[in-house]
């Protein structure tokens, strides 16, 4: 930046185009979002003009759709739903994919690798593969229409993914740590438990974080089991419920979108560098 | 497994030790496992199962159909409409995906003021809830107040007489058979960009500086810098990113689902919405298991294919 006296015609313009690439990248990400922000605050006759301008105000904003959303719709019963069901999630996947994970990384040996790869490939298995038969296997264990069907279910995304994150950070965690426990005495299970785990938190939090805004964000498996309004999450209580036939309640569904959407991409945000580096993990070290 | 313990120090403590640490291994890593198997793996076999069955959700008892579902669906328009449109659909987004995210990936190498708040805008596609994402899009590609078409109208390229686009005043992008196609793949490579832009930053954050100083100093331009030296050290993590692109598109049916609903007329139905709409609204859940099981040989030869190069590639270099 100081050397701009020095800059050639040639740089000067490769700047203003790195700036303007810069520039439309992010309005072309951000533009839907901005527009929700706008039409939340928006009165309806100034909503459904379509004259007057769609990205800016002609008439003071309102709170009149953020007060229907509060007051009148179950929007934060769908938001309390998804703090749930996330949490259980969280607490399932861990009990499940920490022990596996470091199963996989220290003890089981040369077949731990290509086990945890065949572990993760079943992420790769797109619920539009499953939820036929879901249905049918929710709907036996007579959870149809409950929260308690995404608990189940979700897991089966959360777990193959987190597993191998963790697998990653396990190995990451020098073997001395738990040799040196067992020689103080503790035994394996207890070497892992009072040596490594403290070690692993970083990347216990990072599972944390993924298993809950995977959770909160998924679609297609809650469409298929929860029919009953006050048994849905925010990913599906908002699409479905602000619109009734062809009739939108455009206002509150913005508004709601925006809401529950920038809570989950503020935690998303902290997690995606490992999130890629555990996707990018699988072409090998 | 009970071997003589080469080390004297601990004697009989060792073959001990291995043996308490293969019986944790398998401790630890069960639970995970039989979780994946019962709800996974059970799941899988019941959906081919059910496609080699005439089954529906009223509850009377499978009948054995062989392969019929799958001869029957072979003859039927929607299904090889929306066979075709699930690759028209799938293709169109990588290629996008891909430039788009190489060229935005290398300015997101540079440093400059607010790049944190960029950052995260430009990842909102991916990070916010997808149902959430879209429900602004659908007010954007709305039939009368859609923004775009405002812009547009601003702009005269649209609703006045002899415009560009039409003396209409809208577009109707999600009512017209052509651009209701463009605008879910528009969608979906807004969506899915953020991600692959960030698996290509971790690419080009691993290719050495020195390279790169070196064919500075050697005077390459740009181009011969990109071409020669940038994509082929690249083409590794490109691969990872073409795998995660073509399987979280090519298996998912969100943005149709919410923008189209496969129309109109079918023309943006895909695999996995006919499923959808063939077996949890239709009810019939073994043609709608069919539907869904076409999906896999291209999934599953996808994943292995570029398993396969990617791993190749790693030894080469």
């Amino acid at each position: 930046m100081t050397t701009g006296a020095r800059r050639t015609p040639g740089q000067a313009l490769g700047r203003v185009g790195f700036y303007l690439g810069v520039a439309l990248f992010t309005v072309f990400a951000a533009l839907p979002f901005y527009v929700m922000l706008i039409t939340a605050f928006k009165r309806n006759n100034e909503l459904f003009d379509p004259t007057t301008n769609p990205f800016w105000f002609s008439q003071p904003p309102t709170l009149e759709h953020l007060q229907l959303l509060f007051g009148d719709t179950l929007f934060l019963r769908w938001l309390l739903n998804s703090f749930m069901v996330g949490g259980l999630v969280v607490v399932i996947t861990l009990l499940l994919a920490v022990p596996a994970a470091y199963s996989l990384a220290r003890l089981a040996g040369s077949w731990g690798e290509a086990l945890g790869i065949g572990i993760f490939l079943t992420y790769l298995v797109p619920p539009t593969l499953l939820f036929l038969p879901f249905a049918k296997v929710v709907a036996a264990l007579g959870l149809q229409n409950t929260l308690w069907a995404l608990v189940v279910v979700y897991p089966t995304f959360t777990v193959p993914f987190c597993t191998w994150l963790l697998m990653g950070f396990f190995k990451g965690i020098p073997r001395d740590i738990e040799e040196q426990a067992m020689v103080d005495g503790y035994n394996r299970f207890n070497a892992f438990r009072r040596a490594v785990l403290p070690l692993a938190v970083p990347g216990i939090l990072t599972v944390v974080v993924f298993a809950f805004t995977l959770s909160t964000s998924e679609f297609v498996y809650a469409l298929t089991f929860v029919q009953s309004s006050a048994q849905k999450t925010v990913s599906i209580g908002v699409p479905t419920e602000l619109v009734r036939g062809d009739v939108f309640r455009w206002g509150p569904l913005l508004a709601g979108a925006l809401l529950a959407s920038i809570p989950v991409a503020v935690l998303y945000t902290l997690v995606i560098d490992q999130f890629v580096a555990g996707l990018t993990a699988v072409a090998g070290e | 497994m009970s071997r003589p313990a080469l080390s004297t120090r601990s004697g009989r403590g060792q073959p001990d030790a291995q043996r308490d640490d293969t019986l944790l291994a398998i401790g630890m890593l069960a639970p995970a496992v039989l979780f994946i198997v019962l709800l996974v793996g059970l799941p899988f076999g019941l959906a081919i199962y059910y496609s080699l069955h005439d089954v529906t959700t009223g509850g009377t008892t499978p009948r054995w159909v062989g392969l019929g579902n799958f001869a029957s669906l072979l003859g039927d328009n929607t299904f090889q409409t929306s066979l075709r449109n699930s690759f028209v659909f799938t293709f169109s987004t990588l290629i996008a995906v891909l430039v788009l995210a190489t060229i935005q990936a290398e300015l997101l190498m540079r440093e400059f003021r607010g790049k944190w708040l960029v950052r995260f805008l430009i990842l909102l596609p991916w990070t916010a809830p997808v149902a959430l994402g879209l429900i602004g899009w659908l007010w954007m590609f709305d039939s009368v107040f859609s923004p775009i078409d405002w812009l547009l109208r601003q702009v005269g390229l649209l609703g006045s007489p002899g415009a560009p686009l039409g003396a209409l005043p809208n577009l109707y992008w999600l009512g017209d058979k052509t651009l209701a196609m463009v605008s879910v793949v528009l969608v979906n490579v807004w969506r899915l960009l953020p991600l692959a832009t960030v698996i290509v930053l971790a690419g080009l954050n691993s290719i050495p500086r020195d390279v790169i100083e070196q064919s500075r100093i050697d005077r390459a331009g740009y181009l011969r810098r990109l071409f020669d030296i940038t994509l082929p050290m690249l083409s590794p993590i490109l691969l990872i990113a073409i795998l995660f692109t073509f399987v979280f598109t090519f298996g998912d049916m969100i943005s149709i689902f919410i923008l189209t609903r496969g129309g109109p007329a079918n023309t943006t139905q895909v695999l996995p919405s006919m499923a959808f709409f063939t077996g949890i609204l239709g009810g019939n859940l073994g043609r709608g298991a069919a539907v869904a099981l076409f999906m896999l040989p291209a999934l599953a030869g996808m994943s292995a294919l570029l398993l396969r190069l990617v791993r190749r590639s790693e030894v080469t270099t």
